[in-house]
């Protein structure tokens, strides 16, 4: 990968202008959202002021491992992804669809006319930019049109970043989605820590051009420009990871049979967290309930994994009983069929479903393996121990 | 023929603590909108009004321990349309089938001058084991939303839904992160069934499995990554099988993996 070319007109900004940013996107009437730390781990919550960012962190991600550790500096973004994706925002988990009450010639419909709140996201990576962008061909796909989500998406409002270092489970690069952000953000930043610490800023939108406008800036230099640059070129140079998407359609439909999936499924603990985890992991269930006097129903829709025996449930059983058969839908939809469904890999080498995994299984891996093992290679370790 | 009377709802108690009982008592509000529902027709807990049988719906908590216990579990099964049993003990045999792990008549000669008198079973047994059942509503204690929904699903004769998977996907739908990757915190959750909103993780403490094994456990995998990952001595993951699920068989397997293993 080249260096990532930065367009439009670049600012830069200091770092109290992103309080600013902060403020005017609240007085425009935005839900401001972004990174902090809570329970050990960087999470996305509600943002009022910049001082709630975890400043100075950054994370150590490994399979199965996840560790805060103190940087040498004040970054605000200095760290990659954690344990939250923003479909939490834009597809909530748990979401009450309708309810209904009984009349006496039959049943009303209790209309839930809350409006979803209008997001701006603070500090979207690349990789997350492209995940989102896939949920948008799934959830706004013509007739099947998810009103919730198209009418959160429509509002929201993306203050996306440049990533500045990678992450051990990190592999982006290797996808072509990071760790510079493509199109699709309003405004981009790349963090800069040398000498003074500033933000190189580009709109990427006319609202995001306008924004831009009303806080306080200056014009980049051609120095501050080169620096973001080499910022996010040595990031794509330390990732701890990689994919080879070289014919791995083929490669994985060749493998159906292949005993490796029987050895992933002796450690795979069908917990379902990789999918939970996984920002363009969609399904959901829809779920009925009635109230102790059957007057009133409602419809949930709720956040479904593949791992679960419920999801393959037909008639009169489970499709998928076992691990193998179970682990195996999961890296086949995303790396395959999900490219016959879609036209892409439905993974954005976030390395999430790595790091949260319970027992650190690694879809790289697992796909490194079995393409080492067609090509007579010696099949490497699980990357687990 | 349907009859104009209300179900009859009637709640037994086994060997057990009395809190999964409690956790009807405590539905508070809700109970007003049970007992609007149903004729509580046998609660000692909550009344002592005793009606006689047939019953709509009986919840069962508590194991079977003694001999009298299996006459009793018997003659409710037969007064019964359908027998919900309640709680870890009632479903696996609660904390007390640590006696089955060991020898009944030495704990007794132990505890108690005259162990004579004293007329128990060797093995502390889940209700299933003695009779049918109709569902099986996980828990230490079990939850009160969940026991709604069940008597719910009974009222108007749909299925209950209770999930089976892992406490994993609790943890994601409230947003928690992981204790065991971020904290390295041993934690059962994913070998565990979903019910408690994933309560422990949340205070940063390890899943406890109180609701016993979920759909598909993998525990051997999961103790192997403790032992080598974490750091668990076999001693920790016996103890940690061995509580009030101790006698579900998955776990009381597990369990007897690492009895005899040493660091
Ligand atoms: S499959 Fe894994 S690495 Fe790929 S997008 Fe999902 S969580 Fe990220
Ligand atoms: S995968 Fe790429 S874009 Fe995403 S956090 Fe890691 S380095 Fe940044
Ligand atoms: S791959 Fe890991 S996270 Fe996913 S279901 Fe298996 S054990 Fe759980
Ligand atoms: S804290 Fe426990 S239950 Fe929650 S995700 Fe981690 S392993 Fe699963």
């Amino acid at each position: 990968m080249g260096a990532y070319e930065l367009d439009g007109s670049p600012y830069a900004l200091e770092r109290a202008a992103l309080q600013e940013l902060l403020d005017v996107l609240r007085a425009h009437g935005y839900t401001t959202v972004g990174p902090q730390i809570e329970h050990g781990a960087i999470v996305y919550d509600e943002l009022h002021r910049i001082e709630e960012l975890p400043i100075g962190w950054t994370d150590v991600q490994e399979g199965g491992s996840y560790r805060l550790e103190r940087r040498n500096d004040d970054a605000l973004f200095g760290y990659n992804v954690g344990p939250h994706s923003w479909k939490r925002f834009l597809s909530p988990p748990l979401r009450l669809l309708w309810r209904a009450r009984k009349t006496e010639d039959g049943f009303e419909f209790v209309v839930d006319e809350e409006p979803p709140p209008r997001y701006a996201f603070i500090g979207v990576r690349a990789c997350e930019l492209h995940a989102i962008q896939q949920l948008d061909a799934i959830y706004m796909a013509g007739a099947a049109t998810d009103k919730d989500y198209q009418r959160r998406r429509e509002a929201l409002f993306i203050v996306a970043v440049n990533c500045g270092k990678a992450g051990n489970t990190c592999f982006c690069a290797s996808l072509g989605t990071g760790p510079g952000v493509g199109p699709g953000y309003d405004i981009a930043l790349t963090e800069l820590l040398d000498g003074e610490h500033r933000f190189v800023a580009v709109a990427g939108s006319v609202r995001g051009a306008e924004i831009l406008e009303t806080i306080p800036h200056r014009s980049a230099t051609d120095a501050d420009i080169a620096l973001a640059e080499a910022t996010i070129a040595q990031a794509a140079r330390r990732m701890g990871r990689s994919l080879e998407t070289a014919g791995l359609k083929e490669l994985l439909y060749r493998n159906i049979d292949h005993p490796r999936w029987e050895a992933v499924a002796q450690r795979c603990l069908t917990c379902g967290a990789c999918t939970m985890v996984c920002p363009t992991c969609f399904c959901f269930s829809i779920e009925d309930a009635t109230d102790l006097s059957g007057q009133v129903a409602e419809r949930w829709r709720r956040f479904d994994s593949c791992f679960t025996l419920a999801f393959s449930f037909i008639s009169s059983g489970s499709v998928r009983t076992s691990a193998k058969a179970r682990y195996r839908q999961w890296l086949m939809h995303k790396l395959a069929a999900w490219q016959d469904q879609f036209g892409a890999i439905g993974c954005v080498g976030c390395g999430r479903c790595i790091t949260w995994c319970p027992v650190g299984i690694d879809i790289t891996a697992e796909a490194a393996a079995l393409r080492a093992e067609e090509s007579g290679q010696l099949q490497p370790e699980p990357a687990a121990v | 023929m349907a009859t104009q009377r209300k179900p009859r709802l009637a709640v037994w108690k086994f060997a057990s603590c009395d809190g999964c009982q409690l956790s009807l008592l405590d539905c508070e509000e809700e109970l007003l909108a049970v007992v609007e529902q149903v004729e509580i027709a046998y609660f000692l807990e909550a009344s002592r009004a005793v009606v006689e049988g047939p019953y709509d719906l009986s919840l069962v908590e508590g194991s079977i321990t003694t001999p009298a216990d299996i006459e009793r579990i018997r003659e409710i099964r037969e007064a019964s349309r359908f027998l919900v049993a309640i709680g870890a003990c009632a479903t696996a045999g609660g904390i007390q089938a640590l006696r089955n792990f060991g020898d009944v008549r030495e704990f007794a000669a132990a505890v108690y001058a005259h162990p004579e008198y004293i007329e128990t079973l060797k093995r502390s047994a889940p209700i299933a084991e003695h009779v049918f059942v109709d569902f099986e509503l996980r828990g230490c204690p079990i939850n009160k939303h969940q026991l709604l929904e069940v008597i719910a699903a009974y009222l108007h004769g749909r299925k209950p839904n209770i999930p089976t998977y892992s406490v994993c996907i609790e943890c994601k739908l409230r947003g928690t992160p992981c204790v065991m990757v971020a904290a390295g915190v041993a934690c059962l959750g994913p070998v565990t069934q979903a019910g408690c909103h994933a309560l422990c993780p949340a205070y940063g403490r390890g899943c406890f499995g109180c609701y016993g094994p979920m759909e598909t456990p993998n525990t051997a995998s999961l103790m192997t990554w403790w032992r080598e990952q974490l750091g668990a001595s076999p001693q920790t993951i016996v103890r940690a099988l061995r509580t009030y699920n101790a006698g579900n068989e998955v776990f009381r397997k597990e369990s007897e993996a690492y009895e005899h293993a040493h660091d």
